[in-house]
């Protein structure tokens, strides 16, 4: 299978509504042709009604969705020429594997020879060649799920669409599978557009993550900056794990409990969270570098995962902050015991602040 | 590598235990057990044993001899397997486009549209074949109001012949068909349409492609059920049929009450019953292939 053109994806005013609850309200978003775009949120967020209006398969109230120049909003599913995988793979049970795969080729009435050619190259793609006169019940999960992309991609869509496409898959296959399909996305090049719910597999796989909730788009970005640069506090509380301190402003002075913070740069006006994330604090054993902001506090509760250990450290005004630190032998944590005071470092860089939500 | 003595505690107490369970549970299924073999097996058996005695009580095969030397039986075999399998038929081409209907209604309207089909379905088989009786004859409702209307000018003969009995039958058998085949159909994951529709094919490829293979089950198991029943079927040829059909519930019926021959009956019947339960092992074989060609469906 050859790289081929990709097609860009223009969606705009795309709204969607249920009873009196948005499925979609107002969304718009431009994926770049033959990138790797993921709308992560929680279920209910809207991203699989998203998915499903590009599939045809939800009608939106209104608004447009364009593949390259044209209008495809009221095309029926079946004109649309986009590959798609689902959440529970949709194998036709009464096919082989290759009858599976070489369906859309049969309905485009590729020639024989052809068809037969196309559909072992997908299968070879998706390391499973060989497997075509399987039936569907004989394969495992993982080999469906292979099953199923090559059948998304065997007639050579421009655009490819994955509905939670490893949701049913164990944790270890889960994450060999990720950077399988990031590898074939480099090697196929077809814009995707990606579900998910897992913020850990979005920043994983995608170019850009679009962060969808209650129908809305919240931030549109690379992985890096939606997790160090969070735009709100849904956001930060969504990917990753963050503690919020309330921080008093003054002009572009930001102070907490009386103490200046070094920060990066301000939103614009208005009150002021700031974001703590429990790996970008540091136990202090030493005097802090001139860049760093120190929070003390006493130790409340220790919990060892193996990888890291997790401290819950109650500050002076009674909030508690969370650090997260590595457990290489001489760690500072290592001497830490419930009770100890400890002094905890947060580089100014790290010091992210969001506009403060009132609850 | 041996178990010693010492790594079996407890062994006898467990055994003892599992055996105490099983056969509990034997003892639960016992009055199922026994109500079986008196009301089924036993009767069964006495009529087979029947079925091989002269009228003078000696061991002969002069029933079947008969069966075989006379033509009108054959006949008799022949009408029973024409009409279970005009009514099968009938049957699949009503049912097959109701329960397709059904399966994409909203469960509600499904469940009230489900109560149009069901609700004769619990009324007297008697009423009904009585109430086509009404419908169907000389100068009953159909004939009367058709040559009102002018759409034929002479009654038709719509009753006491093949056609009574096919109406009736198809009316009552219809239910048997549709419910198992909705079952089959509710079960075809909408995925899997959209799935075909994704990758390029129009309602109707759809349709032929995905949906009626996978709803073939249902519909062998739903005809397999209808044609069974036909084939042991009496009350409804009896009286729609006016005599002109003749099948072989009804050759039981009066040889016992004409002509008191229980061993020529008793013989019928277990033709009737041979000859059942091959189709039945004949389609469950078929049937059993067909699940492995639906993989795990």
């Amino acid at each position: 299978m050859s790289k081929q053109q990709a097609l860009p994806i223009s969606i705009s005013g795309l709204t969607k509504v249920y009873g009196d609850i948005f499925a979609l309200n107002d969304v718009d978003l431009e994926v770049q042709s033959g990138e790797f775009l993921t709308l992560l949120g929680p279920s209910g967020s809207g991203k699989t009604t998203l998915l499903m209006a590009l599939a045809g398969f939800t009608r939106p109230d209104f608004g447009s969705i364009r593949f390259g120049e044209d209008e495809i909003i009221s095309m029926p599913p079946h004109k649309r020429g986009v590959g798609m995988v689902f959440q529970n793979y949709a194998l036709f049970p009464h096919m082989t594997v290759a009858a599976n795969v070489g369906y859309p080729l049969k309905l485009r009435k590729t020639p024989k020879a052809e068809a037969e050619k196309l559909v072992a190259d997908a299968l070879e793609t998706v390391q499973l060649g060989g497997y075509g006169e399987r039936r569907i019940s004989q394969l495992s999960g993982g080999q469906k799920q292979r099953v199923a992309l090559a059948r998304a991609i065997v007639f050579s869509p421009r655009i490819l669409l994955m509905d939670e496409p490893l949701s049913a898959l164990d944790k270890n296959l889960r994450e060999h599978m990720q950077i399988e399909l990031r590898h074939l996305h480099e090697k196929l090049g077809m814009t995707t557009v990606y579900v998910t719910h897992d913020q850990r597999e979005a920043l994983t796989m995608s170019d850009r993550i679009a962060v969808i909730n209650h129908g809305r788009l919240m931030q549109l970005d690379t992985p890096r900056t939606i997790y160090e640069r969070p735009a709100n506090r849904f956001i930060a509380e969504f990917i990753g794990e963050s503690t919020f301190l309330q921080v008093e402003r003054d002009g572009d002075r930001v102070s907490f409990s009386g103490t200046e913070l070094k920060t990066g740069a301000l939103p614009a006006a208005g009150k002021l969270a700031l974001v703590v994330r429990p790996e970008r604090l540091s136990v202090l054993d030493g005097p802090p570098t001139p860049d760093t902001n120190v929070f003390s506090g006493t130790v409340r509760d220790l919990v060892y995962q193996g990888d890291t250990v997790l401290a819950y450290v109650t500050l002076a005004d009674g909030t508690d902050l969370t650090v997260r630190a590595g457990t290489r032998t001489g760690e500072p944590i290592e001497k830490a015991s419930i009770g100890d005071r400890l002094e905890l470092g947060l580089k100014s860089a790290d010091a992210v602040l969001i506009p403060r939500e009132e609850a | 590598m041996s178990i010693g003595s010492e790594a079996r505690a407890n062994e006898t107490v467990l055994l003892k235990q599992s055996r105490r369970e099983e056969w509990a549970l034997l003892g639960l299924a016992s009055p199922a057990i026994l109500t079986v073999l008196i009301v089924m097996v036993l009767p069964v058996g006495w009529l087979f044993y029947l079925s091989f005695l002269a009228d003078d009580g000696s061991f002969s095969l002069e029933h079947y001899n008969r069966m075989l030397e006379s033509k009108a039986y054959g006949r008799i075999f022949m009408t029973t397997f024409e009409v279970s399998f005009l009514t099968t038929g009938l049957c699949i081409l009503i049912g097959y486009p109701l329960a397709y209907f059904l399966s994409q209604l909203s469960p509600r309207m499904a469940a009230l549209c489900m109560l149009t089909v069901l609700l004769p379905f619990w009324t007297s088989l008697l009423v009904r074949t009585y109430a086509w009786l009404v419908l169907l004859q000389r100068k009953g409702l159909i004939n009367s109001w058709a040559i009102d209307l002018g759409l034929w000018d002479e009654p038709l003969k719509l009753v006491h012949n093949l056609n009574g009995t096919l109406i009736g039958m198809v009316h009552i058998m219809l239910p048997f068909l549709v419910l198992p085949l909705y079952g089959s159909m509710k079960a075809i994951s909408a995925d899997y349409l959209k799935a075909s529709s994704n990758l390029g094919a129009g309602p109707s490829q759809t349709f032929w492609n995905i949906f009626f293979p996978l709803s073939l089950p249902g519909l062998f198991a739903g005809a397999l059920i209808v044609f069974v029943l036909c084939l042991g079927f009496f009350v409804t040829p009896a009286v729609l049929g006016g005599g002109k059909v003749i099948m072989v519930s009804m050759q039981i019926t009066s040889n016992i009450e004409l002509f008191f021959n229980w061993g020529a009956a008793s013989a019928l019947g277990v033709v009737l019953l041979v000859i059942t339960l091959a189709i039945l092992l004949a389609a469950s074989r078929l049937l059993k292939l067909d699940n492995v060609l639906g993989g795990g469906h």
